[in-house]
């Protein structure tokens, strides 16, 4: 594939550097990533990634844009108020960069219908909101063995972390089961900053792109949290767990499990 | 020396100059050499130090007429 003149222009500074070069450039235009949600985190991953040139992006989310969104999720717009926000997201990337091919789906993401959505792409990246889905996307990553790249945020605090099966740890090697319903603050308890998400997006996309690269150091491991009140980063270890129900060599879960019942999905 | 590639990047200004010249070389064999023919004064210093940071080798900087230089650059690394 040769680059055309438009695209040497587009991507001129990922070119010029060492860690990219053309050779890169290519390996982002070639690559494949499944975004889940188009909200707080799946908005500035998929457009970041889409700036950098990702050539087929995929993102899932159920919702419809409500003016509630647009402090934090920005994708969306007063243009696009009550449009689904997969379809709101796919016009705004598509404006971005006409090189990438967005695949925009409406629909929950459940256990009966991840494995089939993702099993094309290179890697994965949990935007979502609620534990329930936190655990099914990590079940289905670590069985299908894909790269998943985890973000979560509330009030001033954000978490990511990069998830390689079998050779670095996993969400249940961290948090062996979700917390119970009644533990997780409900939709009103729960504020957060709008810039927080833009942070922590950002830095899922970064983790995306050296994936993809293969250059630099992931966290793989490592839990990095992020504190906007304090200004702080931390980078806790995490150890795979040799016991983990998911992805130690004997797995208590092999099959994917439904969490659903009972949470309340922050919007 | 006979380059193993010869590229032709006048009319082109910065960083347009060096993203054609690193296109070209990352294309090439290690041990090849890659000929430049520029016109754009700050590309004749500005490609032979990229090219050195990037790791290659520099082999000639030569101005040939009013307007136009030549830079030789051996491939060292992939």
């Amino acid at each position: 594939m040769e680059f055309t003149e438009d695209q040497l222009q587009r991507y001129s500074r990922h070119i010029i550097l060492p860690e990219v070069g053309g050779k890169g450039q290519k390996k982002l235009l070639n690559a494949k990533v499944f975004i889940v949600g188009a909200g707080g985190l799946g908005c500035p991953v998929g457009y970041y990634l889409t700036a950098a040139g990702v050539g087929t992006i995929g993102i899932i989310d159920n919702d419809d844009v409500e003016l509630s969104n647009l402090q934090r999720q920005i994708a969306h717009s007063v243009h696009t108020l009550g449009m689904p926000k997969v379809e709101s997201a796919k016009r705004t990337f598509e404006a971005l960069n006409p090189d990438v091919k967005i695949i925009a789906i409406k629909d929950r993401i459940t256990k009966d219908n991840i494995m089939d959505l993702i099993k094309d792409y290179d890697v994965i990246v949990d935007g979502s909101d609620n534990f329930p889905t936190r655990y099914l996307v990590n079940d289905a990553c670590v069985m299908l063995g894909k790269p998943l790249v985890s973000g979560a945020i509330l009030r001033f605090e954000g978490q990511v972390t990069t998830i390689i099966p079998k050779d670095g740890h996993c969400y249940r090697c961290l948090f062996e089961e979700p917390p119970p319903p009644g533990l997780v603050p409900s939709c009103q308890e729960a504020g957060v900053l709008g810039i927080l998400p833009g942070v922590i997006g950002a830095l899922q996309a970064t983790e995306v792109i050296k994936l993809i690269l293969g250059k630099g150091e992931v966290l793989k491991n490592e839990l990095l949290i992020y504190n906007a009140l304090n200004t702080t980063f931390r980078k806790v270890k995490v150890k795979r767990n040799p016991e983990c129900p998911v992805c130690s060599d004997t797995p208590r879960i092999k099959e994917l499990v439904d969490y659903s019942e009972g949470y309340c999905a922050l919007r | 020396m006979e380059p193993d590639r010869r590229i032709n990047i006048k009319g082109l200004v910065c960083p347009y100059t060096f993203v054609k010249a690193k296109l070209a070389i990352e294309e090439m064999e290690v041990g090849q050499v890659l000929e430049i023919l520029l016109d754009y004064e700050e590309a004749s210093r500005s490609i032979p130090k990229s090219m050195e940071d990037h790791g290659h080798k520099v082999l000639k900087v030569e101005k040939i007429n009013d307007t136009d230089w030549i830079i030789q650059v051996r491939k060292e690394r992939d």
